[in-house]
């Protein structure tokens, strides 16, 4: 069995499952935020109406946390009071674990997962959101749920899950300079489309994903949710630990496929071959070379959200920054507080602040086209997020270029659409 | 949920592939969270101008299918966020059966919660079912799609046709069992 089936195997109480066979796991760890938390509740309250089902007590309030991410900070009252219903629910219910907005950490659900340490190893994790895909690098097998499943995996700790099939995508060698995992996993989902790996589990591994940072596995596996797949993921190895240990967790149970895993199929790629990428408007799959579109003009750049401002990214940003005025509109917002702190004492803030850039609080903000730097009407953005579809960003006619933090720190100095290599 | 048997009705031909969640409801509507009403802001930056006005040109605009029940759709209909809003407000518009050749997975499963039936075709199907003017029959029991004097079966899940047809979700059909469960807690206590 690969790592896939071997978490949902455990899970499940079997010593051995195959693509397709159904699982009613156990459910380590559950997240919902100020988006799916209301629509949690509402479904609650439809119970407890409906009076057939106990909505007293969750089955175990210590392995959920909360996250308020989307809507913070709130811009109208709708939005304040999905704060403050989330607040009742959490005392309610005793959950601990909620990261409030302006109490210390808090920050993206997906980023929060693995600066806090809040999913480890072995485990099974569900969150109500598209993007939980995420937390697979950690070695867990991670994916989104709606707002009634997550209801029911909150009451009852269980889940069933269709074992999915396993696409394989191997790196060759070290990733250039100048060329970071969001390149990799933008050309994958070029190749591979928007559906490609359709209820998939996808897999990243070979000498090029065990010499990247956990980070960068984590950008793998958070887009894996653009190719439609079920979970991302990727296998353990010391520096997860290492990682981990930092974060004071080392108390669990790691997985690891076995020796003669099945995949359905693999891919392989030389880390040699790639180059900065940017997906085009209007899809992640639309990709094209950074030094094709080279010369578009931008009106902004948006460094920000749970794929493009963690640490790392930042620090890119701030490698191409040092020193350097921006052209256009830019903003930078660290994706959890912990980030923001660490950029702060390490003098990153100050370089964005010098080259000209607004730095902004944590939140999911504009990558969603909520709030915080929405785009107006014909407005052309880069940006380090995840989805460009019509309207993701703000107006339904304005464009969002995907690219690393390397390519929109590049193109924010220039005004264009800039290849790093190329300033 | 209302039970489902048989919905009979137009087909609005929304002939567009990879239909994600931000389109069928766009992100200023997620701060809401009652589950009737989301219906009017269904496909909302395609139904209406800025200025709040319908677009003529967009098919679900199109008088002819005031009445339908059913959307065709093209391959990957629901993909992106896990947003459970995108089929509260497919619902509440009044659809009761997407068909298309192909579904995001959450999306998919999120149909069920909220009675909604699915259902993937081969694209030439589906296309096919875009040409038509007539009322199309879709009967969850027969697993067909009749229209003109054609009959397609479908493929459908047996768990999944039994919570529709009964009108249960998950949990409700877990409670099915609760005397089971209760017993075997009882007997396996620690």
């Amino acid at each position: 069995m690969n790592i896939t089936e071997k978490l949902l195997a455990k899970a499940g109480g079997k010593s051995s499952v195959a693509p397709g066979d159904i699982v009613f796991a156990n459910v380590d760890k559950v997240m919902i935020h100020d988006v799916s938390g209301p629509g949690v509740i509402k479904v609650f309250d439809k119970l407890k109406k409906e009076g057939t089902i106990s909505v007293e007590k969750l089955w175990d309030p210590s392995k959920v946390w909360v996250a308020e991410d989307h809507f913070v900070p709130s811009a109208e009252k709708i939005s304040a009071e999905n704060i403050m219903k989330l607040t009742k629910f959490t005392k309610q219910y005793g959950i601990e674990k909620h990261f409030k907005y302006g109490m210390g950490q808090y920050g993206i659900c997906h980023t929060l997962s693995h600066e806090e340490a809040l999913v480890l190893p072995g485990e099974i994790y569900v969150g109500g959101d598209s993007h939980t895909n995420t937390t697979g690098a950690l070695g867990a097998f991670a994916c989104g749920l709606g707002h009634t499943d997550v209801a029911y995996v909150l009451l009852n700790g269980k889940i069933w899950f269709k074992v999915p099939e396993t696409l394989y995508f191997k790196l060759n060698g070290k990733l250039p300079e100048n060329v970071m995992a969001k390149d990799f996993i933008l050309k994958i989902i070029g190749d591979i489309g928007n559906d490609g790996a359709a209820y998939a589990a996808m897999q990243f591994g070979g000498s090029g994903v065990s010499d990247m940072s956990v980070e960068s596995r984590l950008t793998l596996c958070n887009m894996t949710t653009e190719a439609g797949a079920k979970n991302g993921i990727v296998e353990p190895d010391q520096k997860l630990f290492d990682y981990l240990a930092a974060r004071g967790a080392t108390n669990y149970s790691p997985v690891y496929g076995d020796s003669d895993a099945q995949y359905q199929k693999v891919y392989e790629y030389e880390a040699s071959e790639l180059e900065p990428l940017v997906a085009k408007p209007f899809s992640p799959e639309n990709i094209a070379v950074v030094r094709d579109v080279s010369g578009i003009e931008l009106d902004k750049s948006y460094i920000g959200s749970c794929t493009g401002a963690k640490y790392e990214d930042l620090e890119a940003a701030a490698k191409i920054l040092k020193g350097r005025k921006v052209k256009i509109r830019t903003e930078i917002l660290p994706a959890a507080i912990s980030i923001y702190k660490r950029a702060m004492e390490n003098g990153l803030l100050k370089i964005f602040l010098d080259a000209g850039a607004t730095v902004g609080p944590p939140t999911c903000g504009a990558c969603c086209g909520a709030h915080m730097g929405v785009l107006a009407k014909d407005e052309i953005c880069i940006s380090t997020t995840n989805r460009n579809f019509p309207g993701r960003m703000g107006h339904v006619e304005s464009q969002t270029y995907l690219s690393s933090p390397l390519v929109a720190a590049a193109s924010a100095v220039t005004g264009k659409i800039t290849d790093p290599r190329d300033l | 949920m209302e039970k489902f048997s048989k919905v009979s009705s137009t087909a609005i031909p929304l002939d567009r592939a990879n239909v994600d969640t931000d389109q069928i409801v766009p992100k200023q509507f997620l701060k809401l969270v009652q589950r009737t009403g989301f219906g009017k802001f269904l496909f909302y930056d395609w139904r209406f101008d800025q200025d709040g006005k319908q677009k003529p040109d967009f098919v679900l605009n199109d008088p002819t299918y005031s009445d339908s029940h059913i959307l065709l759709a093209g391959e990957n209909f629901g993909s992106g966020s896990s947003r459970e809003h995108a089929a509260w407000a497919l619902k509440d518009y009044g659809l009761d059966v997407i068909i298309a050749p192909s579904f995001a997975d959450i999306f998919y499963n999120n149909c069920f919660k909220n009675g909604i039936l699915p259902i993937s075709l081969p694209g030439n199907l589906v296309d096919d079912l875009m040409q038509t003017k007539s009322a199309i029959e879709v009967d969850l029991e027969s697993q067909t799609i009749r229209y003109d004097s054609r009959t397609i079966p479908f493929a459908i899940d047996e768990g999944r046709k039994k919570t529709l047809l009964e009108g249960l979700d998950d949990i409700a059909v877990t409670l099915q069992y609760e005397d089971r469960i209760t017993s075997y807690e009882k007997s396996h206590a620690l």
